[in-house]
């Protein structure tokens, strides 16, 4: 699936602030950001520790919201400041996607239980959501281990299990906060191609934090933060979003 | 498999070790409304069965199960006269403790009158009515008595023709069924050296009377058997039992012996009441608070246990929340954990109950509707249990998934 110009962007964040805490014990975590990030298009989000990566991630998540600025999702004005201009939870159950460092998978379900899950919360029948479970595992190289419970899983394939169960419901936003930080440097390229491949064939945009500058070279976009600014774009690596990024 | 069983199959060995905690609490529970209905089954066992529409007793008291009530044995005749009594029965009741192999044994003594009630009423598990005026008895299971055993009470010795089961006084002391006559020579029996010094007083008191004095042959007689002397009554009887003739008004047959002042009468129904109220009324209340406790305590353990699974569960409630439930599926997630909590500690309360309470030294009578109020209470406190987990499962907020 390849994206279109006319296609609203994955993410559209307009200067975001950020500012925990209050007189005194001020923080100021993210200082007037602005990101936009399309459809199948892949950006990795670096910078140091403090710098506000993460911070910048669970706004967009919808979990944090930020102290100022305008957050919209696939076309969809999401939050004005603080103030939701959704149900943020139904929200995030329809169109966003998320993996973390830890995989995440609810330890007393199976692989493919973790991935139907998020399925039958976005109301899917039990029957299709298992098929979709299947074949998303599949899509991902675990089918064989669908019916193992995650300490039964190596880190790649519980990390695996994890992206099959963000891209469950299709969703049009994919944020990972570190995700290959658990793993070996080939696990973790692994990783990252798959949020390539995601990302190219489904349409989906791919927002990764991440530490781990060996695979920089799967990223369409490289952005870098620093004392909760964000400097875009440090340098244009591989790209096959049409029309945004050179081939 | 719905979300809590896969969590329960995960936590299997706490589940399980909570829902048998749960279980022994719920069958305490069950036990003591069965041991309610079981003094209740057992008060009554013998007013419902002998079958009689009024009790007459002793003036101004509540009858032989709830107090010492004395009538004269000829009060029997009396009562027969009345208009519209079929028939009169004298009644003996009291209690004795002996010992049988060894251990103390208290028997609770029903003196049927003979030959009019041969005991064909009560439920015999083994041998046959009362066939003899004298030294028969038909006992209850629960004093240990079985058929053809002799026993020895005051001078006598008597067979075990029958025995009964679950037929024990309100005190929980087994019945023994003899006939008035016997039931009177159980109670009043002396020893041979208290009647003889009995007759010496009565010698020495008529002899210092006048008329012992003027009348030699009376200070013969006065040492003599007391049933020979007509001046001393025959034994007393606890009390008569009236059957009203078919087509009698019980009220009316009731109203004209009330007018007697020597006795009081109680209806059927009222002894019934006389001791339901009066003497179960204190152990209602004991156990039906004790129930009310441990009701209490079940909720309270039921809720930290839930409260603990879900403190266990706060990182995945997160990432559930992240990736968008529902707060109803996850307050269902708590909920159906507790409803299967007590579900199944409800069984095992069920199954261990009809194990244990047997051998309990008292009957424990479960009835259909204790159990169905136990289902409801079972419910009740599942759901009341849920609650702290449910609070604190709403105040996780998603952003835990990141801590």
């Amino acid at each position: 699936m390849k994206s279109n110009l006319d296609d609203p962007p994955a993410i559209e964040a307009h200067e975001l602030t950020k500012i925990y805490g209050r007189d005194n014990t001020e923080v100021v975590a993210l200082r007037g950001v602005s990101v936009r990030v399309a459809r199948g298009e892949v950006v990795a989000l670096l910078g140091p520790s403090g710098a506000g990566k993460s911070t910048l991630l669970t706004a967009i998540g919808l979990i944090n919201p930020p102290t100022t600025g305008r957050i919209a999702i696939g076309g969809v004005a999401v939050l004005n400041g603080p103030r939701p201009l959704v149900d943020l939870r139904a929200f995030r159950r329809r169109h966003l996607g998320f993996v973390f460092q830890k995989a995440n998978l609810i330890p007393f379900l199976s692989a493919r239980r973790n991935v139907q899950i998020a399925l039958e919360i976005n109301d899917v029948p039990a029957r299709a959501a298992r098929q979709r479970a299947l074949e998303l595992l599949d899509y991902l190289g675990v089918a064989d281990r669908a019916d193992h419970l995650p300490d039964e899983l190596s880190g790649g394939q519980q990390q695996r299990v994890a992206v099959a169960r963000a891209l469950a419901n299709q969703p049009s936003l994919i944020l990972a906060d570190e995700p290959t930080a658990a793993l070996d440097s080939h696990r973790g390229r692994q990783v990252m191609e798959l949020f390539r491949k995601v990302a190219h064939e489904r349409g989906a945009g791919v927002l990764v934090v991440t530490h781990d500058h060996r695979s920089l070279d799967l990223f369409d976009r490289t952005l870098e933060m620093e004392d909760g600014r964000l400097h875009e774009p440090v340098r244009a690596t591989s790209s096959s979003v049409p029309g945004q990024n050179p081939p | 498999m719905t979300l809590a069983a896969h969590d329960i199959r995960h936590n299997l060995g706490r589940f399980a070790l909570t829902a048998v905690g749960i279980g022994l609490l719920l069958m305490i529970v069950l036990g003591m409304s069965g041991i309610y209905r079981g003094m209740i089954d057992d008060a009554l066992v013998v007013v419902d069965g002998i079958g009689a529409d009024l009790w007459v007793v002793q003036r101004d008291t509540r009858g032989p199960f709830a107090e010492i009530s004395r009538v004269p044995m000829n009060l029997e005749e009396r009562v027969r006269a009345v208009p519209g009594v079929a028939g009169a029965r004298s009644f003996v009741s009291h209690s004795i403790q002996r010992e049988h192999r060894g251990e103390p044994q208290r028997i609770t003594v029903q003196g049927l009158a003979w030959p009019d009630d041969k005991g064909e009423w009560l439920p015999l598990a083994a041998g046959r009515p009362l066939a003899q005026a004298h030294f028969e008895i038909i006992a209850d299971e629960s004093l240990g008595l079985t058929v053809g055993e002799v026993v020895p009470l005051g001078k006598d010795r008597y067979t075990v023709v029958g025995t009964t089961k679950g037929m024990v006084s309100s005190g929980g002391d087994g019945l023994a069924f003899f006939t008035v006559r016997d039931a009177q020579a159980v109670q009043f029996d002396l020893p041979g050296e208290a009647i003889r010094l009995e007759r010496a007083a009565r010698r020495a008191r008529s002899g210092d009377s006048e008329l012992g004095r003027l009348s030699p042959l009376l200070l013969d007689r006065a040492a003599q058997s007391a049933a020979g002397i007509p001046a001393i009554g025959p034994a007393m009887i606890s009390a008569v039992l009236v059957k009203v003739a078919p087509g009698h008004d019980i009220a009316r047959v009731a109203a004209s012996i009330a007018n007697w002042p020597d006795v009081s009468l109680h209806t059927a129904a009222g002894q019934r009441d006389l001791l339901l109220r009066g003497m179960i009324d204190k152990a209602r209340r004991q156990l039906g608070l004790f129930r009310a406790l441990l009701v209490v305590i079940s909720t309270i353990i039921m809720a930290l246990i839930i409260y603990t699974l879900t403190l266990d569960k706060v990182h995945d409630i997160a990432l559930l929340k992240l990736m968008g439930a529902r707060n109803g599926m996850i307050a269902g997630l708590i909920l159906q954990q507790a409803l299967l909590l007590g579900a199944i500690g409800y069984v095992i309360a069920y199954a261990l109950g009809g194990w244990v309470f047997p051998r309990f030294p008292r009957r424990v009578l479960i009835a259909p509707a204790d159990l169905w109020a136990l289902a409801g209470v079972v419910v009740a406190i599942s759901c009341v249990a849920s609650l702290l987990g449910i609070w604190k499962a709403m105040r996780v907020e998603p952003n835990k998934v990141l801590s």
